[in-house]
């Protein structure tokens, strides 16, 4: 579904609040039918992109358009386009779950009828129907992060923004969003997240923007990132200086970091470290999938959520 | 559809559309929900008021200007109501929906721009001083203190007096760190004007600097006046002025001043959302 048309287009994308610069000359396209995520840790810049992509944030310098219109001049066009699922809740208190609906739609001119119909609908898709007359109290942290997300379909946009869409979600939860992204996905709508968890981009993300300190530091497909950066598997091992010049000796084209009290090793085919744990049968080793996370530490040589 | 663009901060006019009735209906419904409850006090308020001033200080007070004591509050209860009305529900109720409810965040990422938003709110809160008053007069009304029939023209006065106190509000919502921070315009500027804009105590009665300064900076005065003579159908005369320019700098000054803090009101709060 994903066509090579740009949707948004981000050229030298800057957003400074006083001194500090939380997006820093960033330039991404976004296509249509896309998932893309923007993966960082917290106060990377990501949020602080989707709100200027939402006209929500005024951009500082550069050129930001969505559908290309200009997000300084054409609020109103963009916002009527876009649905923005917001990181906090901001459910009104006020109403019912149902309401909450209504009233959002009233927002954007929808008819009250057609209002009513869509929200039944989105209830529907996202398992809230029983939940209807309830008050916004009542409903489990899963259940208050679905209506948000219902909520931002309600004028049937063509770009969905889901600013951390699972944080604090325990796992079923999450696995509940997750099938209705992808579901959403299927109907065509291009989605923008942003997301620390790495298992979340790498499972619904057709392509990661990975940013830090408000920079893009890379861009891509996730498996071909992992590949690229750190290999297919990883060796873990507890930091110990004579294992490090064992394993210095053994796989010398390899990529060993440490990080923290951790020795990694990356390498790029698999079937490499079956030969090593034999060689060190007493000490404590795993082998695991490179993943994303490596991908972010290798990168910044940070951890990702610090 | 360039009118819900939302331009960089600029000092400008406030860029207004219909979709402001989308935000004012919101906490009409809100209000709707409970109605019973929020139109409980405007009941209760005048009724204690009148009967602890107008029948208990009335039997000290015989009349002023030639009306009974009773009969002259009425008017300032109705005043007294509007400013209330407008001034809590634009400090505290807005404060609340914008910084524990999040309201406005999740209202300003629809088509919807933050200055319908905060215009939104301030007819929201014209519209309860509106309300209010309505069942103060009837009140008034039952004890049998209204003399002409002008007594209604009261409501559209409520209604401009009630966003005159709206946008005085929304300016200190607009400024406030958090919710304690109300106190202060409630005790430095609400309870002052309670005592001493002629709505208790006849304005006439107090040295003529302050009678002066009265007129000058409390808008609270304004609505009483214009309160007073709609209800009771006279005025006396105040800081030198004869009762008819009292009115006239009556309406005067709440245009004006209302046109500025409304401006200046969504101005400030375009300052504090817009990041």
């Amino acid at each position: 579904m994903v066509s090579s048309e740009g949707l948004i287009k981000a050229r030298d994308l800057t957003k400074k609040f006083g001194s500090f610069t939380a997006v820093d000359h960033i330039n991404f396209d976004v296509y249509k039918g896309e998932c893309l995520g923007f993966l960082g840790p917290n106060g990377a810049g990501k949020t602080t992109t989707v709100r200027m992509i939402y006209c929500f944030s005024p951009v500082t310098e550069g050129d930001l358009s969505v559908a290309g219109m200009n997000v300084s001049t054409h609020s109103g066009e963009i916002k009527r386009m876009v649905g923005v699922a917001p990181q906090e809740d901001n459910l009104d208190p006020d109403f019912t779950v149902i309401k909450n609906l209504q009233v959002y739609a009233r927002y954007f001119d929808i008819s009250k009828a057609e209002a009513a119909k869509r929200a039944i609908e989105l209830l529907k898709f996202f398992q809230l129907e029983e939940k209807q007359t309830k008050s916004i109290d009542e409903l489990s942290t899963g259940m208050k992060r679905r209506l948000i997300i219902a909520r931002a379909l309600i004028n049937q946009p063509q770009i969905l923004l889901l600013d951390e869409p699972t944080t604090g979600l325990d796992p079923q939860g999450r696995h509940i969003v997750w099938d209705e992204i992808r579901s959403l996905l299927k109907q065509g709508v291009t989605i923008i997240l942003t997301t620390h968890y790495m298992d979340e981009a790498a499972a619904l993300c057709d392509r990661v923007i990975i940013i830090d300190n408000g920079k893009i530091i890379e861009t891509g497909v996730p498996q071909k990132l992992i590949k690229e950066h750190v290999g297919e598997d990883v060796l873990e091992v507890a930091f110990n200086e004579v294992i490090l010049k064992a394993l210095k000796e053994e796989l010398p084209d390899a990529d060993i970091e440490i990080f923290g009290d951790q020795i990694r090793v990356f390498v790029n085919r698999h079937g490499v470290f079956e030969r090593i744990l034999k060689k060190f049968p007493g000490v404590n080793m795993s082998i695991r999938n490179a993943n994303l996370e490596d991908v972010f530490l290798k990168l910044t040589g940070r951890k990702l959520r610090e | 559809m360039k009118e819900s663009s939302n331009p960089p901060l600029v000092s400008r006019l406030p860029r207004l559309t219909f979709r402001v009735w989308t935000v004012w209906r919101r906490n009409f419904d809100v209000f709707m929900k409970t109605w019973h409850v929020n139109f409980l006090p405007s009941l209760i308020e005048p009724v204690l008021y009148l009967l602890a001033f107008g029948f208990g200080l009335g039997t000290f007070v015989t009349n002023i200007e030639g009306i009974s004591y009773i009969q002259w509050i009425a008017p300032g209860l109705v005043a007294i109501t509007v400013m209330y009305g407008s001034f809590f529900e634009c400090t505290y109720g807005s404060f609340v929906r914008m910084y524990f409810q999040r309201t406005f965040d999740a209202i300003i990422a629809t088509p919807i721009n933050v200055e319908e938003v905060i215009a939104g709110e301030l007819l929201w809160g014209a519209t309860r001083a509106t309300f209010n008053s309505a069942i103060v007069l009837a009140v008034v009304a039952a004890f049998g203190l209204i003399s002409t029939p002008w007594f209604l023209a009261m409501l559209p006065v409520a209604f401009f007096g009630g966003l005159l106190f709206a946008s005085l509000g929304m300016c200190f919502t607009a400024l406030a760190p958090n919710i304690d921070f109300f106190n202060y315009p409630t005790f430095l500027l609400i309870t002052p004007m309670f005592l001493i804009s002629n709505t208790f105590i006849p304005l006439a009665s107090f040295p003529s600097q302050l009678q002066t300064i009265a007129l000058a900076v409390l808008p609270l005065t304004h609505v009483a006046d214009l309160s007073r003579v709609l209800v009771v159908g006279k005025i006396e005369t105040l800081g030198g002025l004869a009762p008819e320019w009292v009115l006239a700098l009556a309406v005067f000054w709440i245009a004006v001043v209302t046109v500025l803090f409304f401006v200046l009101s969504i101005y400030l709060m375009k300052r504090r959302l817009i990041k």
